[in-house]
């Protein structure tokens, strides 16, 4: 560390972590890290998937015990052996995956686990109130009685901070808080963030949205493998060299170039319908092209996918597959006709968790490894080498159990499989969330690949950057229905934006 | 790492530890004198006699008039004559009927010096001290008249071929079910109707063969067609519950509730309300009662049904979807597998499996009894649970089953041993049932971090 990174040397810090060190077995998850944390600051934690971060902060949060090194939260030094401790110090921490209980309201989660024994008598007015109070801290408005599966992924975010303030918590961590919110979501996450920052509260981000990190951080920690790399103010660094230190090379561009040579018509989509989520929708992909389809969370492009696949039915409208009609019945049928998704949840819908990674792989491909039902173990074995080498999926074995791979590579996995079914359609509905910038570039480079291969490929992403750096053609959604379709020169943020948002666009030609 | 393997080792193969834990302890507290009866001890015995009287004796051997006893018999006999002893005869029967015989020998002055027989022979009470003293006085043939039986030694009764096959030929029936439940289980459900489909195809083959097949002129052929039928029968009940719970997107527990009632009563109905309905034809206990290599049929079947089971388990595509639709259904469609076809294929080899439970119980009895199998399903799902197989899906090992399957049947047999009675041996299993899960739970607690790399 150099002396520029303490920056308010006559603050006393809130949060020292000191000589933290953690191995699992057969890893060094962290060595030897170092974070300080004063009031009031943002401090953006950087690193590729499996750089440590969540492993620092699970920590943290008393989940996982460190081998070595002290925490100290204004200036005592902590034992964290369990949340409880953690929580009690004064940490909140809102973890990835929300921890809400679905069939609770917003105000019973919040206060969940605060109650002062078994069989306290439970004030509703008074919780009622302290929900109110802190949903106006944070500046948004949750009905404190709504059902939380009743509400948006944005408005779960909303009472996940708010929980985490409910136990007067002075360090909050955010672990990718953005990663499932739209947009204009994301523009509300930043006041809140900002607001927490005036009220003092020491504030570590994690994310692997560069801009993000550009908007929000007054510090930034940069992890590699483990190790702390730098911590540096975050006007002394700009993108390319956060990424460079992230992933310990550099990355000549967020997106690779493609020779892009377009063919015949391969998918055509005519008037598709399914009640409010799908309205008359109508696109069209054509060999070798990439069409992205861009749109607000909840504008129906997830839909239009599970549809053109078969997962759900088809209410009004044709699907064409090389000119000849098809109506999409059920997955396998249009497995069997050559379309594929790779879904958004890869966790829950993309892979089988429980099995073996070779087992997922050979899960769609049956036909070509069983043809008579009877598994050839080699065959499979050797077609997955082929995938593990050539997509360098990270794995110890084919025998590994898929749960734990990391995001990057299990997005990888699902890839493999697909590719194995020589698929010629192929949806990405998000690929690369969750998936660390070295990562991202790879699966870029793989999209770029299949689609010089004559492939039709739709992808789906939330994050604009990526739709206009990958796509040949956009197709932006608004509530349903088709806004509009983005091709050269009218390509641009603004544009997506205006029509996901429904405001004018300024086209030219 | 060391640590880590035997870690490994106790997740995959700890109930086979506990399976031989159990059978060393039964057999340490089952040692005691064990009286042979075989044809075996029988040429000892002979050669003893010789050895220790010289061949120059006159032998009467005495057995019960069943089969066994019978070779038992036959074999003393050659022994002696090949070692030139003198046989004067055998006498296959009762006290009354040696009595008799012997009496008879007396009164023909026939000189017998020594009854070889086997222990249960021995106890009789024509060869107490007492009554043969009376018998050498009336008859002086018969005063140094000896009783003779082949030597005792100690050993478990537990660990002997005739009660470790009883074992398994007793838990056979629910073996086999347990492979069709352990398919259900691993799918994320549960099949309750088990053990009345087993009651369902023992009266329907009984209904088969007595009011469609000829009854007691029913051929061989028709029989085997009776037990087909009732097979089948269960198998479209399992289908019924598949769709019930795929289509209709009923919870398995519901569905295969109802079934399990409808076909009990059904089970009833056809039998027209009596304990059992008697298979007249002779044929029918063909099935239960051959065997191969001395093994009873019902073991073999229940055998070769495991080992294919986990093939099909490991080596095909249709393992591979039951695996996956328990792991996580969404991803399993998502994927392509057919998702409703495996379930519905599930329930109906588990109703299958039900089916030929009851088609072996037919057989066993010689009638179709509503009654057979109840109660079995929770023994059936014991079974799979203690082998391992998580209620919630997606992992489990037919080798496991099977082991759990061995496991129960080894304790009720241990516990019938000792002397314990049926309200007591189920207080024992339900908690041993309890520990087996508890394992299961914790080891998994301890595992799964180091697996976690």
């Amino acid at each position: 560390m150099e002396e520029a990174d303490l920056p308010r040397s006559n603050d006393q810090p809130l949060l020292v972590m000191k000589g933290v060190s953690k191995s699992f077995p057969g890893v060094n998850a962290l060595e030897n890290v170092d974070l300080t944390l004063y009031p009031g600051e943002v401090l953006a934690l950087l690193g590729e998937n499996g750089a440590g971060k969540s492993t620092l902060i699970k920590i943290l949060g008393g989940v996982h015990t460190p081998d070595s090194g002290t925490i100290e939260i204004n200036g005592q030094v902590v034992q964290m052996d369990n949340p409880l401790t953690a929580q009690r110090a004064g940490v909140g921490i809102i973890y990835q995956e929300f921890n809400l209980v679905p069939a609770l309201s917003a105000r019973e989660n919040i206060f969940l686990g605060q109650e002062a024994g078994m069989m306290t008598w439970i004030s509703r007015s008074e919780e009622q109130q302290k929900a109110v109070d802190l949903f106006s801290r944070i500046g948004t408005q949750v009905d404190p009685d709504q059902l939380c599966q009743d509400l948006t992924v944005a408005q779960q975010q909303m009472v996940e901070i708010a929980k985490a303030l409910a136990l007067n918590s002075r360090i909050v961590v955010m672990d990718e808080p953005s990663a499932a919110l739209t947009p204009r979501e994301v523009q509300g996450l930043y006041e809140i963030v900002d607001e927490l920052r005036a009220q003092g509260i020491g504030i570590i981000y994690i994310s692997h949205r560069l801009d993000e990190i550009d908007r929000l951080a007054d510090r930034i920690m940069i992890l590699r493998d483990g190790e702390h790399v730098a911590t540096k103010q975050s006007a002394d660094l700009n993108r390319d060299q956060m990424i460079e230190m992230m992933v310990g090379r550099s990355l000549k561009k967020e997106f690779p170039e493609r020779e892009v040579s377009i063919g015949e018509e391969r998918l055509a989509v005519d008037g598709l319908c399914r009640g409010q989520a799908v309205r008359d929708v109508s696109f069209t992909v054509r060999r070798g092209e990439i069409v992205g389809l861009a749109g607000l969370v909840g504008a129906g492009r997830t839909e239009i996918a599970r549809l053109l696949f078969g997962a759900d039915r088809i209410e009004a409208g044709t699907v064409m597959l090389d000119g000849h009609e098809v109506t999409p019945r059920s997955p396998r049928q249009m497995i069997r006709k050559g379309l594929c998704l790779l879904t958004e949840d890869r966790k829950n819908q993309g892979l089988i968790l429980g099995l073996e990674v070779q087992d997922n792989f050979g899960l769609p491909n049956m036909n070509d490894f069983a043809p008579l039902g009877l598994i050839s173990q080699a065959a499979e074995t050797a077609a997955f080498q082929q995938f593990v080498d050539k997509i360098r999926i990270r794995i110890t074995g084919g025998r590994q159990v898929t749960e734990t791979l990391s995001g990057g590579n299990q997005q990888k996995l699902v890839l493999a499989k697909w590719l194995q079914r020589n698929a010629e359609v192929i949806i990405f509905d998000e690929p690369t969330r969750g998936i660390d910038v070295g990562a991202k570039y790879e699966i870029y480079l793989l999209l770029n690949e299949l689609a010089a291969q004559g492939k039709a490929i739709i992808m789906i992403s939330s994050e604009l950057p990526e739709i206009l750096g990958m796509s040949d053609r956009i197709v932006v959604m608004r509530e349903g229905q088709v806004a509009g379709c983005l091709v050269n020169e009218n390509v641009s943020q603004e544009n997506v934006m205006k029509l996901a948002t429904g405001s004018e666009v300024s086209m030219t030609g | 790492m060391k640590n880590r393997i035997f870690k490994i080792l106790i997740a995959d193969y700890g109930m086979v530890f506990v399976l031989l834990f159990l059978c060393v302890l039964i057999s340490v507290l089952t040692i005691s004198d064990i009286h042979p009866e075989d044809p075996r001890s029988g040429r000892r015995l002979a050669g003893l006699m010789v050895k220790k009287y010289g061949k120059d004796i006159n032998v009467l051997v005495v057995a019960r008039d069943i089969d066994a006893d019978r070779k038992f018999a036959k074999a003393i006999q050659e022994e002696l004559t090949r070692l030139g002893a003198n046989v004067v005869g055998t006498e296959l029967g009762d006290p009354y009927s040696v009595r008799q015989r012997l009496e008879k020998i007396g009164a023909e002055s026939v000189q017998v010096d020594l009854v070889a027989t086997h222990n249960f022979s021995s106890k009789w009470k024509i060869f107490s001290g007492e009554t043969l003293k009376k018998l050498g006085t009336n008859h002086p043939v018969l005063e140094k008249l000896k009783v003779v039986r082949p030597p005792s030694y100690r050993w478990p009764t537990f660990l002997t071929r005739q009660n470790l096959i009883s074992i398994l030929n007793q838990n056979a029936p629910i073996a086999i079910m347990a492979i069709g439940m352990t398919l259900v289980i691993i799918t994320a459900g549960i099949d309750l109707s088990v053990g009345s489909l087993m009651a369902l195809a023992a009266v329907v083959s009984a209904v088969c063969v007595q009011e469609f097949l000829g009854a007691a002129q029913a051929s061989g052929l028709s029989v085997m067609l009776a037990f087909v039928i009732a097979m089948v029968v269960c198998a479209l009940s399992g289908v019924f519950a598949g769709v019930m719970i795929t289509v209709f997107k009923m919870p398995p527990f519901v569905a295969t509730l109802g079934l399990m009632m409808v076909a009990r009563g059904a089970s009833y109905i056809l039998a027209g309300g009596a304990d059992a309905l008697k298979i007249e034809a002779t044929s029918v206990g063909a099935l239960y009662s051959t065997s191969i290599l001395g093994i009873p049929s019902q073991i073999v079947i229940m055998v070769a049904l495991f080992i294919l089971a986990h093939l099909v388990m490991s080596h095909t595509s249709f393992g591979r979807y039951v695996y996956a639709v328990g792991g996580n259904e969404t991803a399993a469609r998502l994927s392509g597998v057919p998702v409703v076809a495996v379930i519905i294929a599930v329930y109906a080899i588990c109703g299958l499996s039900a089916g030929l439970a009851g088609v072996l119980d037919a057989s066993h009895f010689g009638t179709g009894r509503p009654k057979a199998g109840e109660f079995y399903e929770l023994q059936v799902i014991a079974a799979v649970v203690v082998g391992g197989t998580s209620l919630m899906g997606g992992e489990g090992k037919m080798f496991g089953t099977f082991v759990g399957a061995l496991i129960l049947g080894v304790i009720q047999n241990g516990l019938n041993m000792a002397g314990v009675d049926s309200y007591r041996q189920m207080v024992i299993y339900g908690g041993l049932i309890l520990v087996a899960v508890l394992i299961d739970q914790l080891k998994k607690k301890v595992i799964k971090p180091a697996a976690a790399v």
